[in-house]
């Protein structure tokens, strides 16, 4: 009896780190195939997690990059920390992650010994000097689909225009900016419903006001 | 105790990059190019850098910053710091608070922060496009060089940057890749620096 428990125990215990494993192989694939980071990490992760392996449904995934998107950190790494920590706790959440920032750790670690010299090259520093104008294009496209998908209320635009000036004016982290604009948020709902709550409270008073009158004058009728 | 300061930088620009990607540049900003470990024009390089290499592009920088700056173990103590707040706040959220971001504080936090996130790509643009066009300068009164075919450049990149190609599995048409774009960049700003520039002159 005890020695079958024991076996079971064991045969979980195995299983377990062949699951691990599969984790951490699958997201070290992705990391590896991923140029771009972000959002074209979402595709693969989709493809390789929803259609292949099936640990997930579509919606499921919608929902991961939902939260992802408004939670702090890098989209890839929250993603791959979600599925991880679904599939096996904590020490799934170790290794997908682990395994997402492997490949672009070592290849940018290789590279860091010789990007100087090999941005010193003249012809290369040419090269450079248009790529740094593309990555401009790349910045002003990101920020338009982003404000695009945005509410655009007079609310959001005078917190965009806030930070905007803050940052022309001022040289203090822009920590303290998303600090304020969270306040500022939370605030502004806070106003928001409060001011709902005495109309509708109002609106009520009124109307069990009229129900007063209506049931007054009924008696009066009668 | 550089090790700590990497860590502790880049455990707060985990903590604050809303929205992934490109929302982190602001934060490498004020963050990085403040403490000296990076310069303005490096950052550019290395956004079209990360574009053209697999894995994100929050990793990259990070494992950059921290090699440059601290070696191996500086590069791991940036990427350690980077990953902490995601690891621990998306685990208690998968374990605990699936219905976290539904709270109507949470969400009215987010109401703030999101536009102020686009507030702050925006100067990123902003800031980053005033010096490559006026070369090096580092306040608006010292504007000598206007590198004009930068501008030129910008325009022609942000057309080509809007075709969009049919695609052979769907009917739907899709966006060239940014790999391509930053090729075609590489191969114009030969062009225009090292051919057309010396003959203007």
């Amino acid at each position: 009896m005890n020695r079958k428990t024991k076996k079971t125990e064991s045969h979980d215990k195995t299983g377990r780190l062949k699951e691990l494993w599969v984790l951490f192989y699958t997201f070290l694939k992705i990391g590896i195939v991923c140029f771009g980071g972000g959002y074209a990490m979402i595709g693969l992760i989709e493809r390789e997690v929803v259609e292949k392996k099936k640990w997930l449904s579509s919606e499921e995934m919608l929902d991961i990059i939902a939260i992802a998107e408004s939670t702090p950190g890098p989209i890839s790494i929250n993603t791959s920390t979600y599925i991880g920590t679904k599939r096996c706790g904590f020490s799934g959440a170790l290794c997908s992650t682990f395994g997402v920032v492997l490949p672009s750790f070592l290849i940018i670690f290789a590279i860091s010994f010789f990007l100087e010299e090999f941005l010193n090259q003249v012809w290369i520093a040419y090269a450079f000097k248009g790529i740094r104008v593309a990555v401009l294009v790349l910045i002003l496209n990101a920020v338009v689909n982003m404000f695009k998908k945005s509410e655009k209320s007079v609310f959001a635009i005078c917190v965009a225009l806030f930070t905007i000036c803050m940052c022309f004016l001022t040289s203090l982290s822009v920590i303290y900016f998303l600090l304020i604009s969270a306040a500022a948020g939370i605030i502004y709902n806070f106003i928001i419903r409060a001011v709902k709550h005495t109309r509708a409270a109002k609106n009520l008073q009124t109307s069990t006001d009229n129900a007063e009158t209506e049931n007054k004058t009924e008696e009066e009728e009668k | 105790m550089i090790y700590l300061k990497l860590f502790y930088t880049f455990l707060k620009i985990g903590l604050f990059t809303i929205g992934g990607g490109y929302a982190m540049i602001p934060l490498i900003n004020s963050e990085v190019i403040a403490n000296g470990w990076m310069t303005q024009e490096m950052l550019i390089d290395f956004i079209a850098i990360s574009e053209s290499t697999p894995g994100a592009f929050a990793i990259n920088v990070a494992t950059f910053v921290g090699v440059s700056t601290g070696g191996f173990f500086g590069a791991v103590c940036t990427t350690l710091g980077l990953v902490t707040p995601s690891l621990i706040i998306i685990f208690l959220i998968a374990k605990y608070f699936n219905k976290l971001t539904e709270k109507p504080l949470v969400k009215s936090a987010f109401f703030g922060l999101r536009p102020a996130v686009i507030g702050l790509i925006t100067y990123a643009f902003l800031s980053l496009a005033l010096q490559i066009v006026f070369t090096n300068v580092g306040n608006l009164s010292e504007i000598k060089n206007t590198d004009w075919l930068a501008i030129i450049l910008f325009a022609i990149m942000f057309f080509i940057s809007k075709i969009k190609i049919p695609n052979k599995k769907s009917d739907k048409k899709t966006k060239l890749h940014p790999i391509f774009l930053i090729i075609l960049a590489g191969i114009l700003g030969m062009l225009v620096y090292g051919v057309i520039e010396p003959a203007l002159l």
